[in-house]
């Protein structure tokens, strides 16, 4: 049937974001708190997410470019982007903003600069997964099917 | 004879005689005369003498007659009327005074006399006193000697000494030639030379102890005089003329328990141990009775301080051996409880290693059940579940009564509903009943509470690990279920003496009976059913699939419920009746519909876990705002969410249970709300709790948090069992200090 397949695509789908790790354990807490009374929440948390972060990478990117680098500041919008980041699962961003994190003390435009470019990418590349996943749910919600509940034992 | 007195003495030459007498009257005279003068010398002399007075007669009496013979020199020639004047008057003074001496002596000699018999009483006297000096010197001797051995005997407790100072003391004392000392040896029929005077090691000459000597001198309980010929006292090489005169005494031997608290020790002992004496040979000395008594005396004493040396021996040896043993023991402990380490970590290791795979197996099966399968596919995840599901069981098995066993597992109290508990055993057993056209059949009784507090998955599992036994057993018949309240005469059951339960107004006792007639089980094989992995031999020809833990646990756990299991049966063939009794608690009246909203601590899977609880987020990320609200909206509080400190302090109030602040971002100081918030509170109980958020572990954070008065510290990110763990603790005990 369409919708075993589309759920079994689903499924297989969500496992390879973990195996790639661009998701851990905590977007699976996200989808437990799911249910009847909040159907959209990982969706909204989700866009809560992309929306911020693309304000934050914006700052990033200006601060950056001022004569006189402001640390301090670039150090708390990454702190936010980190917290963000590691509230949904998105573990690659999370990653990335470790990483832009240490340059910034360190006071290494340089390697600060890389480290955004980074972050830039890897946010690209989850939103993009995010969204072939809310696709995918939506087909299945629209087949009147239910989404399968993701359960790894590992 | 008158011869004429002439004075020409001239000696007529026929008159010999005259010249005779002449001689012999000079001599008297002289003599005469001598004697008074050799008595005023001695008299003089001694200063004793008490009758001067007569001494003086007496002399005055022997000179006149002196002079009476000497005058009578002159008369017997012819002399003048002047020499017979004198001889008259000399004779008239003699005749004078040897009349008044003789009157005198008459007097005088009975006092000499008994003079004389008075000093042979004296002497008499003081000779017999002498002896008693003797006497009494000796004896007191004795006892000082007495005294002295004792002391040396007495002042150890070393058995050795003990003996070789007896020995030698009484050597000394008695100026002994040998002292020997002979003790019986452990079969009791032979008598060993064990310690000698003289004789620095003697080598071991044994006397048989049935010799008549010997005998004699066991049934006397004084020093006895032998023979020096016997063979006790022949220990020294011969060669004496005159062998000492001997003595022997007995010594008892004293044991433990001849000294009853009450009672002296009677000596109904039979072991004597013989001390022999000698004398020195060639000496005249003979053995005197105080010397025998010393003797007897000091075995006594021996006796006892060798008991007493024995009693000291006896317990310096119980003492050691019971260190002994209290270091083997408490190597042994330590032993164990490394085996019993090693073990848990073990178990803690497999839990972790087996489960996990295990999961992974089960979990993908099921789901690869859910996919499309050909039939054949299907029959193989069927299989592969069904065995893998067996094999969870097992290790679940294995880990719960391993945790049983330490003590570590503890019952889940929780209100259930006792009569779905069995309907749900029932609907579970039905089906492999009817396969076996078994029938069972349940009887609840009437007065059986419906609910009750308890353990309700652990009880579920022993009714039906016994229910499964009676279905597994049973080859065909009937099974039946009885439930009911134990009253308090079923109570003591006979076959359970040491069981005495007792309800009380809170608890009751469930007894449930499951009666099967199957093939039965001999009595004998009655006892092995509860002890782990053991199988009897009709067990184990079935292919029973079990690891033979299910009744052990069962017996665990109804321990553990405070109750009692049992299995009876008549015998091979007929069947058999396993009854278990537990201690469920009995349910406070509560309306009905309520129970089941009540909430179970500490798991609870239901959504409102803690509903209408208010609580406060603070937190200035957006996104972790809201993944914060939608974990507690989840678990069913009422959230208010802040994004800055001002508006935190604006809005706290009382109403608020929890507040939950993010501390770790720079720029925004969570510690200064909090203590902000800790000045606005300032009754405890009014206080909300506060929790931080916090991305960090370190311990700074920590001790910051506590410095300020928070209450709880949570490491971002936060999943949902753990948030509903730690608002069940923070609501329970108001504090928690990690959730890391």
């Amino acid at each position: 049937m369409e919708l075993v397949q589309i759920q079994r695509r689903l499924v297989d789908y969500t496992k390879s974001l973990f195996m790639e790790g661009f998701l851990d354990a905590q977007f699976l807490q996200l989808q437990q708190l799911q249910d009847d009374s909040n159907p959209d929440f990982v969706f909204e948390v989700v866009s809560l997410f992309f929306e911020d972060s693309e304000k934050l990478l914006n700052e990033l990117t200006i601060a950056l470019d001022q004569p006189n680098v402001d640390f301090k500041k670039i150090d708390s919008h990454v702190h936010q982007l980190k917290g963000s980041s590691s509230s949904i699962g998105a573990q690659r961003v999370k990653n990335a903003c470790i990483a832009f994190r240490n340059y910034c003390d360190v006071q290494n435009i340089e390697g600060c600069l890389t480290c955004l470019q980074q972050v830039k990418q890897e946010c690209y590349l989850v939103k993009n997964k995010f969204e072939t996943l809310f696709r995918l749910e939506q087909q299945i919600m629209a087949s009147g099917g239910s989404v399968p509940t993701t359960e790894l034992g590992f | 004879m008158d011869s004429c007195n002439c004075i020409e003495p001239q000696w007529p030459p026929d008159d010999l005689l005259m010249k005779y007498q002449y001689i012999s009257d000079f001599f008297i005279a002289l003599a005469y005369f001598s004697i008074p003068l050799e008595l005023i010398y001695f008299v003089k002399k001694s200063a004793v003498f008490p009758y001067r007075w007569v001494l003086v007669q007496f002399g005055a009496f022997i000179v006149l007659c002196g002079a009476t013979h000497l005058i009578n020199l002159w008369t017997f020639t012819m002399h003048t009327r002047t020499v017979a004047m004198v001889m008259t008057t000399a004779k008239v003074f003699t005749a004078v005074v040897s009349c008044a001496t003789a009157l005198m002596l008459v007097h005088i000699i009975p006092d000499l006399l008994s003079v004389k018999t008075r000093e042979l009483f004296l002497k008499n006297k003081a000779a017999e006193l002498d002896r008693e000096m003797g006497l009494i010197r000796t004896q007191e001797e004795t006892g000082r000697h007495v005294r002295m051995l004792t002391h040396e005997i007495r002042s150890t407790l070393d058995r050795h000494t003990i003996l070789k100072t007896t020995l030698v003391e009484l050597g000394r004392t008695l100026a002994l030639e040998e002292c020997a000392l002979w003790m019986p040896t452990r079969t009791g029929l032979e008598l060993q030379l064990s310690y000698t005077l003289r004789q620095q090691n003697p080598v071991g000459y044994t006397v048989p102890i049935h010799l008549p000597v010997i005998n004699q001198v066991f049934s006397s309980s004084h020093a006895v005089k032998i023979s020096p010929n016997c063979p006790v006292a022949r220990i020294r090489p011969a060669g004496k003329y005159m062998p000492g005169e001997v003595v022997a005494v007995r010594v008892p031997l004293l044991h433990l328990s001849n000294f009853q608290i009450n009672d002296w020790p009677e000596l109904s002992t039979k072991r004597y141990a013989l001390m022999v004496l000698m004398l020195p040979s060639d000496s005249a000395r003979q053995w005197h009775v105080h010397e025998l008594e010393l003797v007897e005396v000091v075995a006594d004493q021996v006796a006892v301080a060798l008991s007493h040396a024995a009693i000291l021996e006896e317990s310096m040896r119980a003492r050691d051996l019971l260190m002994e043993q209290n270091v083997a023991l408490d190597l042994a402990r330590r032993e164990a409880e490394t085996a019993i380490r090693a073990r848990n970590d073990f178990l803690a290791v497999m839990n972790h290693e087996m489960r996990t795979p295990m999961h992974a197996i089960i979990a993908l099966s099921s789901l690869l059940q859910e996919t499309e399968l050909t039939p054949e596919q299907r029959l193989m995840v069927e299989t592969i579940l069904k065995s893998s599901n067996l094999l969870s069981t097992l290790i679940n098995d294995v880990l719960d009564l391993s945790r049983l066993e330490d003590g570590s597992l503890q019952l889940d109290l929780g209100t259930f509903n006792l009569f779905a508990v069995f309907r749900e055993v029932l609907n579970l057993i039905k089906p492999i009943a009817s396969v076996k056209k078994l029938h069972v059949s349940l009887n609840l009784a009437p007065d059986l509470p419906e609910y009750a507090i308890g353990d309700e998955k652990h009880l579920m599992q022993t009714i039906l690990n016994v229910v499964g036994n009676a279905v597994k057993f049973s080859k065909e018949g009937s099974i039946s279920i009885t439930a009911i309240v134990a009253k308090s005469e079923l109570l003591r059951d006979s076959r359970t003496p040491e069981f005495f339960p007792v309800p009380s107004d809170n608890h009751f006792y469930l007894r449930v009976q499951v009666k099967e007639s199957g093939v039965g089980i001999s009595p004998q094989d009655i006892p092995k059913l509860f002890t782990k992995f053991a199988q009897t031999q009709s067990m184990a020809t079935r292919n029973s699939g079990g690891s033979g833990l299910g009744l052990a646990i069962c017996k665990r756990f109804v321990n553990l419920m405070e109750g009692h299991i049992w299995i009876e049966s008549d015998g091979l063939g007929k069947g058999c009746t396993a009854i278990f009794m537990v201690k469920l608690g009995i349910p406070e009246r509560l309306n009905e519909p309520k129970l089941p909203l009540m909430p179970k601590v500490p798991t609870n899977h239901g959504p409102t876990a803690f509903p209408g609880l208010k609580v406060l987020v603070m937190d200035e990320n957006g996104v972790s705002r809201m993944v914060t609200k939608g974990l507690l909206v989840h678990l069913g509080c009422d959230v208010t969410m802040v994004s800055s400190s001002e508006e935190c302090l604006h809005v706290v109030s009382h109403e608020h249970k929890v507040v939950f602040m993010d501390v770790c971002v720079p720029g925004m100081d969570g510690y200064e709300v909090a203590i902000r918030i800790n000045e606005k509170f300032t009754k405890r109980h009014e206080r909300p709790i506060i929790v931080a958020l916090t991305g960090n572990t370190d311990k700074v954070t920590k001790e910051n948090c506590m410095r300020v008065g928070m209450d709880g510290v949570i490491l971002k990110p936060v999943s949902l069992d753990k948030m509903r763990s730690v608002l069940t603790d923070l609501l329970e005990h108001r504090v928690l200090f990690e959730a890391i």
